[in-house]
C-alpha cells in the first residue's frame, strides 16, 4: 500500500518537474524570440521562403532580388499545392542567379504544401483542412529544418511558423522568423499576420504602411516593397 | 516609295488618334465592373473624353458586353476572357480601369498609366479596397465602386494624378541582416 503510494507520488513529482521544465523552456523561447542573434558571423543560413499567390509572390520576389544570396543558402521554396505560378516565378529567379554567378548549381529546392484555407472557404471547414495542412507541414519542416524563415502572408505560412516555434521549444532547430505583411494591408493585419503577431511567433514583424505600425506597435515600418 | 511613305504617315496618324481604355477583372470574374463599363452613359462619357477604343478583359464572368466596330464614329468595343499578354494591353492603353488586386494596380502604376480601380463589393473578405483607397488618397489613382464609375470618369482630372515612386526592399533586407548578425556591407 505504502509502496504504491510512494510510486504514485514519484510519478506525480516527475510529471510536475517535466511540466515545469517545459514551461520554463517555453518562457525562455518567448523571451529569446524577437531578440537579435548574438553571433556575428557571415556563415550562410539555410532559408525557407514561403510563397503565396499573386501579389504576395511579387512582393517576395522583390525582397529576394535585393538580398545577398550567399548569406541565405541553401534556399527552400514552399507554395500551396494549388498554386503553380509562384514556384515557377521563384524558379525563374533562381535560374537567373545561376546564370549570374555561373555556378554549377545554386542550392535551391522547390516544394508544394496543402493549403489550410482556400480563398472564400468558411472558417469552420477550414479547421479540418488546417489539421491536414499541419501534418504535411510537419513532415516538410522535419526535412528542411531552416535557420531562417521568410514569409509574407499566405495562410500556408501559419502552420510552418507554429512548427518552427515548437522546434525551438524542443530544441530541434532555432529558426528566426521574419514576417512581412502584404502591401495590400493598410489598416488591418491579415488573419495570418494577426495570428503570428498576437502569438508572438515572428521574431521580426514588418509592415509597409505607417498607420499599420502605429496600430501594432511591436511591428516595424519598412516602406513599400512594390 | 511615295505611296508607302504616305501609308506609313496615315498609319501613324491612326495610331496617334487611337486612345484605348483597357478594362481588366483579373484572374477570376467581376461582372459588376463589366456591366458598369458596358453602359451607354459610360461609353458616351469615355468618347466625350477623347477615347476611341474600349477593350475589356472579362475573365470567367457570365456577362458578355456588346461588341462594336465603331460604326458612325462610335467607340470601338471589344472583349476577351484571358490573355497571357495583359502587360502589352496595359502598355498600349491610355487609361486603365482595373479590379483592386495589388498585382494589377502596381503593374499599371509602374507603367505610369492613369488608373481607375473599381472595388468589388461582393468579395467576402474585402480588404482589397484598403490599398486602392490609400493610393487614391495619395493621388496615384482614382478609386470607385461600380455604381460610381460614371461620375468618376466624368469628374477625373488625369493631370492631378501623381507618379508612383518605385518600391524599395533594401530597408527590410538591412533589418533582416542586422538581426541575424551578418556584418554591414
Amino acid at each position: 500500500m505504502e509502496e504504491a503510494h510512494d510510486c504514485c507520488f514519484s510519478i506525480a513529482t516527475m510529471i510536475t518537474i517535466f511540466l515545469l521544465v517545459v514551461v520554463i523552456r517555453v518562457v525562455y523561447v518567448f523571451y529569446r524570440t524577437g531578440k537579435p542573434l548574438s553571433s556575428k558571423s557571415s556563415k550562410p543560413r539555410s532559408t525557407l521562403i514561403v510563397l503565396g499567390s499573386g501579389g504576395h509572390t511579387a512582393e517576395m520576389i522583390n525582397v529576394l532580388s535585393v538580398m545577398q544570396k550567399a548569406r541565405f543558402t541553401p534556399r527552400f521554396y514552399i507554395a500551396a499545392a494549388t498554386d503553380n505560378m509562384s514556384l515557377q516565378k521563384a524558379r525563374v529567379l533562381e535560374d537567373s542567379l545561376a546564370d549570374e554567378i555561373q555556378d554549377k548549381k545554386v542550392p535551391a529546392e522547390f516544394m508544394q504544401i496543402y493549403r489550410s484555407r482556400e480563398v472564400g472557404q468558411s472558417y469552420i471547414t477550414s479547421i479540418g483542412t488546417t489539421l491536414i495542412a499541419i501534418a504535411h507541414a510537419l513532415w516538410l519542416m522535419l526535412r528542411i529544418r531552416p535557420e531562417v524563415i521568410l514569409c509574407n502572408g499566405p495562410g500556408t505560412c501559419v502552420p510552418l511558423c507554429v512548427i518552427a516555434f515548437l522546434f525551438k521549444v524542443v530544441g530541434i532547430r532555432w529558426s528566426t522568423i521574419f514576417y512581412i505583411e502584404s502591401i495590400a494591408r493598410v489598416k488591418k493585419l491579415s488573419l495570418s499576420g494577426l495570428l503570428l503577431y498576437k502569438l508572438r511567433i515572428a521574431d521580426q514583424f514588418f509592415v509597409q504602411w505607417p498607420q499599420l505600425q502605429r496600430k501594432y506597435t511591436r511591428s516595424q515600418y519598412v516602406g513599400c516593397l512594390m | 516609295m511615295g505611296w508607302q511613305c504616305g501609308l506609313k504617315l496615315q498609319m501613324g496618324e491612326i495610331e496617334q488618334k487611337r486612345k484605348t481604355v483597357f478594362v481588366t477583372v483579373g484572374t477570376t470574374l467581376f461582372d459588376a465592373l463589366v456591366k458598369a463599363v458596358d453602359t451607354e452613359q459610360v461609353k458616351h462619357e469615355l468618347q466625350r473624353r477623347g477615347y476611341t477604343h474600349l477593350l475589356i478583359q472579362i475573365g470567367r464572368g457570365s456577362y458578355i458586353p456588346d461588341k462594336c466596330e465603331g460604326e458612325g464614329g462610335s467607340l470601338v468595343v471589344d472583349y476577351f476572357t484571358f490573355s497571357s499578354s495583359i502587360a502589352e494591353h496595359l502598355r498600349s492603353a491610355s487609361l486603365v480601369i482595373s479590379h483592386a488586386g495589388s498585382g494589377s494596380i502596381f503593374e499599371t502604376l509602374r507603367l505610369g498609366k492613369p488608373l481607375i480601380v473599381v472595388v468589388n463589393e461582393d468579395l467576402m473578405d474585402n480588404h482589397q479596397s484598403e490599398l486602392a483607397e490609400e493610393l487614391a488618397e495619395r493621388k496615384h489613382l482614382y478609386c470607385a465602386h461600380p455604381q460610381a464609375l460614371l461620375e468618376t470618369i466624368a469628374d477625373m482630372n488625369l493631370e492631378s494624378l501623381l507618379p508612383y515612386p518605385a518600391g524599395d526592399a533594401k530597408p527590410v533586407i538591412n533589418l533582416i541582416n542586422r538581426f541575424l548578425g551578418f556584418p554591414d556591407d
